[in-house]
């Protein structure tokens, strides 16, 4: 007998069903809809996958047969129809092999709007970390400090680029931006001006090392609603090993207490970035794959929001990924949500980074489309006024974009605005198949690039990693939903 | 109530293609080096 009309609909691309932990999880990819299911209804959905993928029709019969091939007692056939019933009622909610929205694709105006810079206000850092992009801050360049003159037309291109839009974002990056705090306070405060001027207000964000967070640039950051992010890498070991000093020192004594210092002004900063926030981030590498005790150590040193991310490397670098590091990074991802899921709601809860999901308030279907806006949206600003798509692209001829110093600063270079735009999710024909193409967006273009040459193609231990991230993010938000049912 | 399945999240992504795409939203970065904010860990401001 034939069932469920699933017609030029393939589940293996559109529904992801796995077990994590205690739970067998169905996520619906196109409606974003999430359920848990028991372990019959599972070995339902997969076997209907099976046939699907061997190109037969999905029967009762069929279903049977692939229970049979898997040595798997098939459920009863009263049972078999409660779950096809089951699964029927969703799909016509359309929470369950929801259809992938035809036709859509980013509508962008010919002209870009710029609506967030990244200021490279210091090519140069107090630390010489192992496994920094930028060279350890000089961006392949000379070390160098971006002037006034150069940050202040930064801001002026962003309030003219950004057209009608009345929020833009100011970035203020490096190498260590502290290490041109003088310029920054006073781009601060221009900024805020010239914005007012027009009618718009800027976010301004900062990324430090913290080894220059003075007790008054941490004040003039509070008073000044700047979010920040923080980098620490977790264990005193682990954090020593690849963020010294030039002269060899580690840095973690000198940077902790700052730190904690600071984040416990923060205590309201929400996890999903929005108003004025921290982070706390670090970088794991190949030489602690057990990174999961490295978020655990922050979060004992009451950090409430932290995120720790995976290394992009060379393959001749010590510290890059082998061949078998895979499985020990799953499970790391996997104890760090079990214990995040034990500290809900005690006094050592905290939140990562990458296992916040905002599946029913997330970003529309376009913005998942586009990503990150790179080239386009975003673009970074050398200390010498040269523009790039975004700061991993910073110092790479090949990319530089223009000049604020050119006649015409705000005519950004056609060929890559359109190559940024056209590198959408369904440009890629990987990301078209998977089953997180709406959350991860095609990924990073500078990884993408950088493994692969290609903006359309893309970094592959990236999208394990990001798939991994989120089979967690999700298992994770699902116990935070049954405990809040059970309240 | 359904005896097989449980639903957590109702969700109809498949909607904001119509009702989405204002850009009013932060920009966000999907490298490892910034956190400033990823698409999928980003809620709509609208």
């Amino acid at each position: 007998m034939k069932l469920l009309n699933l017609e030029g609909y393939s589940i293996k691309k559109n529904v992801h069903s796995y077990r994590q932990g205690d739970l067998l999880i169905a996520h619906d990819v196109n409606s974003g809809s999430l359920h848990v299911l028991d372990e019959a209804t599972f070995n339902v959905l997969k076997a209907m996958e099976d046939l699907q993928e061997s190109g037969e029709d999905i029967t009762t019969e069929g279903i049977i047969a692939v229970f049979e091939r898997i040595k798997k007692s098939a459920p009863l056939e009263k049972e078999l129809f409660e779950i096809l019933e089951e699964l029927e009622e969703l799909r016509q909610e359309g929470t369950l092999f929801a259809m992938e929205s035809e036709g859509i694709t980013p509508n962008y105006p010919e002209r870009p709007i710029v609506k967030a810079i990244c200021l490279h206000v210091a090519h140069d850092c107090n630390l010489r970390c192992a496994y920094c992009f930028a060279g350890t801050g000089a961006f392949g360049g000379c070390r160098t400090l971006m002037s006034f003159e150069t940050g202040r037309r930064g801001i002026d291109f962003v309030l003219e680029s950004s057209g009608h839009r009345d929020h833009c974002e100011v970035d203020f990056f490096g190498g260590e931006p502290l290490l041109n705090f003088g310029v920054v306070k006073d781009l601060v405060a221009y900024g805020r001006k010239a914005a007012a001027a027009k009618g718009k207000t800027i976010k301004f964000t900062m990324t430090t090392n913290g080894v220059l967070l003075t007790d008054k640039i941490q004040e003039f950051l509070e008073q000044e609603e700047i979010s920040v992010v923080l980098s620490l890498d977790g264990r005193p070991e682990v954090h020593d090993r690849m963020r010294p000093h030039a002269d060899g020192r580690g840095s973690y004594a000198e940077i902790t207490p700052r730190i904690k210092k600071f984040v416990s002004k923060r205590s309201n900063s929400s996890p999903y970035a929005v108003g004025t926030y921290y982070y706390v981030r670090g970088t794991y590498t190949h030489f602690n794959l057990d990174f999961d005790r490295d978020v655990l150590h922050m979060a004992d040193l009451g950090i409430k929001q932290i995120s720790v991310e995976p290394v992009v490397a060379g393959p001749r670098d010590d510290y890059a990924f082998k061949d078998g590091d895979l499985d020990k990074i799953r499970e790391s991802y996997d104890r760090l949500g079990e214990e995040l899921i034990a500290r809900r709601g005690q006094e050592s809860d905290f939140n990562f980074f990458h296992f916040n999901v905002a599946l029913d308030q997330g970003p529309c279907l376009i913005k998942r489309l586009s990503g990150c806006g790179a080239g386009h949206e975003y673009v970074a600003i050398s200390p010498e006024g040269d523009l790039y798509p975004c700061h991993q692209f910073v110092g790479q001829e090949a990319y530089k974009m223009g000049s604020l110093y050119d006649e015409e600063p705000h005519s950004l270079r056609s060929e890559l605005v359109q190559d940024f735009r056209s590198a959408h999710v369904f440009a890629k024909s990987s990301c078209r198949e998977c089953w997180a193409r709406f959350a991860c967006s095609g990924g990073c273009h500078a990884a993408n690039v950088s493994f692969t040459r290609k903006l359309t193609e893309v970094y592959t231990l990236g999208c394990e990693l990001q798939k991994k991230r989120l089979e967690v993010a999700l298992y994770v938000k699902i116990h935070e939903g049954l405990q809040a049912m059970s309240l | 109530m359904a005896k097989h399945i449980q639903t957590i999240v109702k969700a109809n992504l498949g909607a904001t293609a119509k009702t989405g795409g204002c850009g009013k939203c932060q920009t966000s970065c999907q490298s490892a080096c910034k956190t400033s904010c990823t698409v999928g860990n980003q809620v709509c401001v609208k």
